[in-house]
């Protein structure tokens, strides 16, 4: 059998590229970490996706693959051992579901309440905890989304724990309300402190600095 | 075998809703569907979509499922005859990739720029075009989208594109023509004419006066 090549072009700052990373390493796959220097993007990343131009990007023997969530359930359908998805296909259409609403609801929220100021920030403040609290009822009660342990889900919003915190740090918010929402936030701290996923997390300090840099930007400068 | 119960609740000008019904029918799965008015959803369907409260549900033995193409791998996964996703993985995430692509920035994005005020029309019409631009490439390089077997990606840019050409009618821009994509027209006209998606697609006059009434009060 011809011996897998396995790359991931990624940023050390991002959370995407970061659960590809995870969903390697829950599997033990071999692969290469290449580092974009962005905004510098180089040819290679220009010539493996062509189209949305952004990391992560995936390249398995060759074939790039874009999107994380699609290139984890990529990891997961290549490489069955420990498998990520749930085998039952509602169970696998309500993680898919519950990703999509952290995507689309969790994070531009977030990113709102980060970077508006007055009013509109209070109102992104508001939604995004709303937003979090809903995403608390898919636990179901159990310890993690996949169950006793950890699957698709766990690491399809797992970031958010990170990322979340940095933005209530950096822009004095609360969206993960340890007392509004004690399970999600229990389960946050859990999974963080999980062996493989600890290992994989950019150093936080560095996220903090970045990312307040970031947001100075985005919001035009001075303040 | 148990008796299975499908129901399918749906808005009769909503694309996603006909992305459903035509996995549904290529499936050969019976169903019932269930006409909802928007303006006043109905206590099920609140019920079922307590998040989104949005249009498609599909409801199977009492389980609902939200998000047209969450529905759509649902539908795949559970009957297993005719598969709309194909079975390769490599091709099966290149048509999942497309699929998002295409309702996202195809339908959402042409949508946004119709719906426009002035000031933002112009960038985002750029941006419609620009992703356009990138179907037109994909389509030239390639000869296809995904997969090179019929499937989801088809069915969804066959309706999509349909809504996009009443969408810009009434709107009175042209973002998407023939003259500046004239691979993507190609490729949309050949797409396999399956009576199963082109009796999906409801009468052009009436799709038109919906959108126009939806996009009139500006």
């Amino acid at each position: 059998m011809a011996e897998d090549k396995v790359q991931l072009l990624g940023y050390w700052g991002s959370p995407f590229a970061l659960r590809v990373k995870w969903a390697l390493k829950l599997k033990g796959i071999q692969y290469e970490y290449l580092e974009e220097d962005l905004p510098n993007k180089s040819p290679m990343l220009l010539e493996l996706n062509p189209v949305l131009k952004k990391v992560p990007v995936l390249v398995h023997n060759g074939k790039p693959l874009a999107e994380s969530l699609v290139i984890i359930e990529y990891i997961d359908e290549t490489w069955t051992h420990n498998p990520l998805m749930p085998k039952d296909p509602y169970d696998r259409a309500k993680a898919r579901f519950w990703a999509k609403f952290a995507d689309e609801k969790c994070v531009p929220a977030t990113m709102s309440s980060f970077t508006k100021s007055g009013e509109e920030k209070e109102k992104a403040e508001k939604e995004a905890r709303e937003n979090f609290k809903t995403l608390e009822s898919a636990l179901e009660g159990k310890p993690f989304f996949g169950g006793e342990g950890i699957g698709f889900l766990d690491i399809a919003i797992g970031w958010l724990g990170i990322w979340a915190r940095l933005v209530e740090e950096i822009a004095e918010v609360t969206l993960i309300a340890d007392d509004y929402m004690p399970v999600l936030s229990k389960w946050f701290k859990d999974f963080l402190e999980l062996p493989t996923i600890k290992e994989a997390l950019p150093p936080r300090d560095k996220l903090l600095v970045h990312n307040k840099g970031f947001r100075e930007m985005l919001m035009g400068g001075s303040t | 075998m148990a008796h299975e119960e499908v129901k399918l609740f749906g808005m009769w000008s909503s694309p996603f809703v006909r992305i459903v019904e035509v996995a549904l029918k290529i499936k050969g799965v019976q169903y019932e569907y269930i006409e909802e008015d928007l303006q006043n959803k109905s206590s099920q369907l609140l019920k079922y979509n307590p998040i989104h409260k949005k249009v498609p549900v599909l409801l199977h033995n009492g389980k609902p499922i939200a998000e047209s193409l969450v529905i759509v791998e649902y539908i795949d996964e559970t009957w297993k005859d005719n598969p709309i996703l194909p079975q390769d993985s490599f091709e099966r995430a290149q048509a999942r990739f497309w699929a998002k692509f295409i309702v996202v920035k195809w339908l959402l994005s042409l949508w946004k720029a119709c719906r426009c005020v002035e000031n933002e029309r112009e960038k985002a019409m750029e941006e419609a075009s620009e992703n356009l631009k990138i179907l037109e490439n994909e389509l030239k390089d390639k000869g296809f989208l995904g997969g090179e077997t019929i499937g989801l990606v088809e069915i969804a840019a066959k309706i999509i594109a349909y809504w996009v050409g009443v969408i810009q009618e009434v709107a009175g821009v042209e973002i998407m023509s023939r003259q500046k994509f004239p691979v993507l027209f190609k490729w949309i006209d050949e797409l396999f004419s399956c009576n199963v998606v082109n009796e999906s697609l409801p009468p052009k006059d009436k799709l038109a006066a919906r959108f126009r009434s939806l996009l009139g009060s500006r």
